[in-house]
């Protein structure tokens, strides 16, 4: 007899979860990152993916049917993104039919989205830096929030007021609407994948992630400083580096928590500047690991699992990323086992920690 | 040869080696004797990187410092007669991907070891590498990459190369995150590297230089 979707649904939860906590599992659960992969195999263009709703629910639902992983992975919120980024003319991917073959996945496009004389701007306050000088630069239609007066400057009746005449110039009411228009983009692709996770709960699939972060360092390197600029920083503004990790861990830890909201418990983290090619182990002690272990250490005091992607090699600094809890949190590979299996020796608490 | 600045340029003090590359050119020191200097300075920070002492940042920095020198110097080299290079390497990350870093550093290193470089860019297609590497006739063609499409846009340009009876005119190297043999067996490339001194001395062996 078949078994009804919330036994499978059980089944698969609690697999996942002994594994996690080194508990021996009916067998060895099984996570996919599809990637595009599901457009593919149902014949449609990545482009189309990211722009049509229903063929792109249609797609993905069918290959987790068909390939039966033991947790699903949502598209929407990482591919359904064609209109949006679209409508606020967004600058920091190239994507299908935007820049890069309707077969290829979007690519990032490397940027100083903050300035090295900006580190004080951002740490006196990041959200302020954000609106008026990072989101002018990444969405091209919020080029005129630039204009705008310090949103922190904007406090009582008689601090603050007169500063909204800033809003009333034609650019800002532009960049307004296109904001709102926006909202509404937002609103389906969230609701998409509501949809879908609903759909997958009924087909008995747990979702592998309720949530994602970042280390701080790759969000400074990736999105604000730029690979190049953020190892120049090492030499030139090492302390403004460390300054910015602090200031971004309790942010990282807040996005990564919103997991626990959702009512699940393990949040994905891609990691990609920590790894042996990008930073010497003294440099990885110094700038990346730190703040990387407590965004590890806070999101597991809160209950949740951090699923750790290293996306390369780490072989040189796995006793360093061995210093976490036994039975919490996942390490994932790349290159894949082997690397850890042929120095087990070296990093058995690692083995013994981290599955 | 300032050993103060080969000094200050291998263990990454910027200022202070801007300090005395400018101190060097307001007192009249030949130029070519202070770019000597950062070659040397270069040759020093290459070997570490081989040696896992450097890693990706430390090159970064070296650029960066090289550049700031080469800037300084470029009114005072007018004239001067460029040194004698070792050989031509045309690069670019291929048709598809958009990734560049690596892809830089390797530009970066090649040209600082003597090789006479032309780096076409990102998203190459192959007919544009076919066209230069009649035009510029290199010895050595580097094809980067970062995304597993790369492994198709390769394979795409070798046959392009070969398409043209080019084939043997050139080396041709890969490089970028997800390369190893396997990747240059099924683009039948002629050699793959792992970071950008592999470049520089798979480039040395077929051109020569030391």
């Amino acid at each position: 007899m078949e078994k009804a979707p919330e036994q499978l649904y059980q089944e698969r939860e609690k697999r996942t979860h002994d594994a996690i906590q080194l508990q021996v599992p009916d067998r060895v659960p099984i996570m996919s990152l599809f990637g595009f992969f599901p457009a593919r195999y149902a014949g449609i263009t990545f482009e189309e993916a990211m722009y049509d709703y229903d063929k792109m629910m249609k797609a993905w639902v069918d290959a987790t049917v068909e390939f039966q992983p033991d947790m699903y992975e949502n598209p929407f919120t990482i591919r359904y993104l064609g209109q949006i980024m679209e409508t606020l003319d967004f600058k920091q991917l190239k994507w299908p039919g935007h820049g890069c073959d309707v077969m290829t996945s979007y690519q990032y496009i490397e940027g100083e989205y903050m300035k090295a004389d900006e580190y004080d701007a951002f740490l006196f306050d990041p959200s302020d830096f954000m609106v008026r000088t990072y989101w002018p630069r990444v969405f091209g239609a919020f080029d005129p929030f630039k204009n705008l007066p310090p949103i922190h400057s904007i406090i009582t009746y008689y601090m603050g007021l007169g500063a909204f005449a800033a809003f009333d110039s034609p650019e800002i009411e532009s960049a307004l609407e296109t904001l709102l228009k926006a909202a509404k983009e937002a609103k389906r692709l969230i609701g998409g994948a509501m949809e879908y996770a609903e759909r997958m709960k009924q087909l008995g699939f747990p979702p592998q992630f309720g949530g994602l972060s970042q280390s701080p360092f790759d969000t400074l390197s990736d999105f604000f400083r730029g690979t190049k600029g953020a190892m120049l920083d090492m030499f030139r503004h090492p302390d403004k580096i460390l300054e910015a990790c602090e200031k971004l861990l309790p942010i990282m830890l807040q996005i990564g928590l919103s997991a626990k909201s959702r009512g699940h418990r393990r949040v994905f983290i891609p990691l990609h500047k920590g790894l042996d090619g990008f930073m010497s182990p003294e440099q990885f002690n110094t700038f990346f690991w730190p703040t990387l272990r407590k965004l590890i250490l806070g999101l597991i005091d809160e209950g949740l699992n951090p699923f750790l992607l290293w996306e390369g090699d780490c072989t040189s600094r796995l006793e360093t990323i061995a210093d976490i809890p036994k039975g919490k949190a996942v390490y994932w590979f790349e290159p894949p086992f082997y690397n850890v299996h042929r120095h087990a020796r070296r990093c058995e608490g690692l083995l013994q920690k981290a599955y | 040869m300032s050993e103060k600045l080969v000094d200050t340029l291998v263990n990454m003090k910027e200022q202070e080696a801007l300090e005395i590359a400018k101190e060097l050119i307001e007192s009249g020191e030949d130029p070519l004797e202070i770019l000597g200097s950062c070659s040397k300075a270069m040759e020093v920070v290459g070997k570490r990187f081989e040696t896992g002492e450097y890693f990706l940042p430390q090159l970064v920095m070296a650029g960066e410092m090289l550049r700031q020198v080469s800037e300084m110097l470029k009114p005072k080299l007018k004239g001067a007669v460029q040194s004698e290079r070792l050989g031509k390497v045309v690069i670019g990350t291929v048709k598809g991907d958009l990734h560049d870093i690596g892809k830089d550093i390797v530009v970066f290193m090649l040209d600082v070891n003597g090789f006479d470089v032309m780096d076409l860019g990102i998203d190459v297609p192959p007919d544009k590498f076919v066209d230069v590497i009649k035009e510029f006739q290199p010895e050595v063609v580097g094809l980067s990459g970062f995304l597993t499409l790369a492994f198709d846009s390769m394979k795409e340009t070798v046959d392009a190369i070969r398409g043209a009876n080019l084939r043997d005119k050139v080396k041709i190297m890969i490089g970028g995150g997800q390369i190893d043999d396997e990747i240059r067996r099924y683009t039948e490339a002629d050699a793959y590297g792992l970071n950008a001194m592999d470049a520089v001395t798979l480039s040395r062996g077929w051109i020569g230089g030391s």
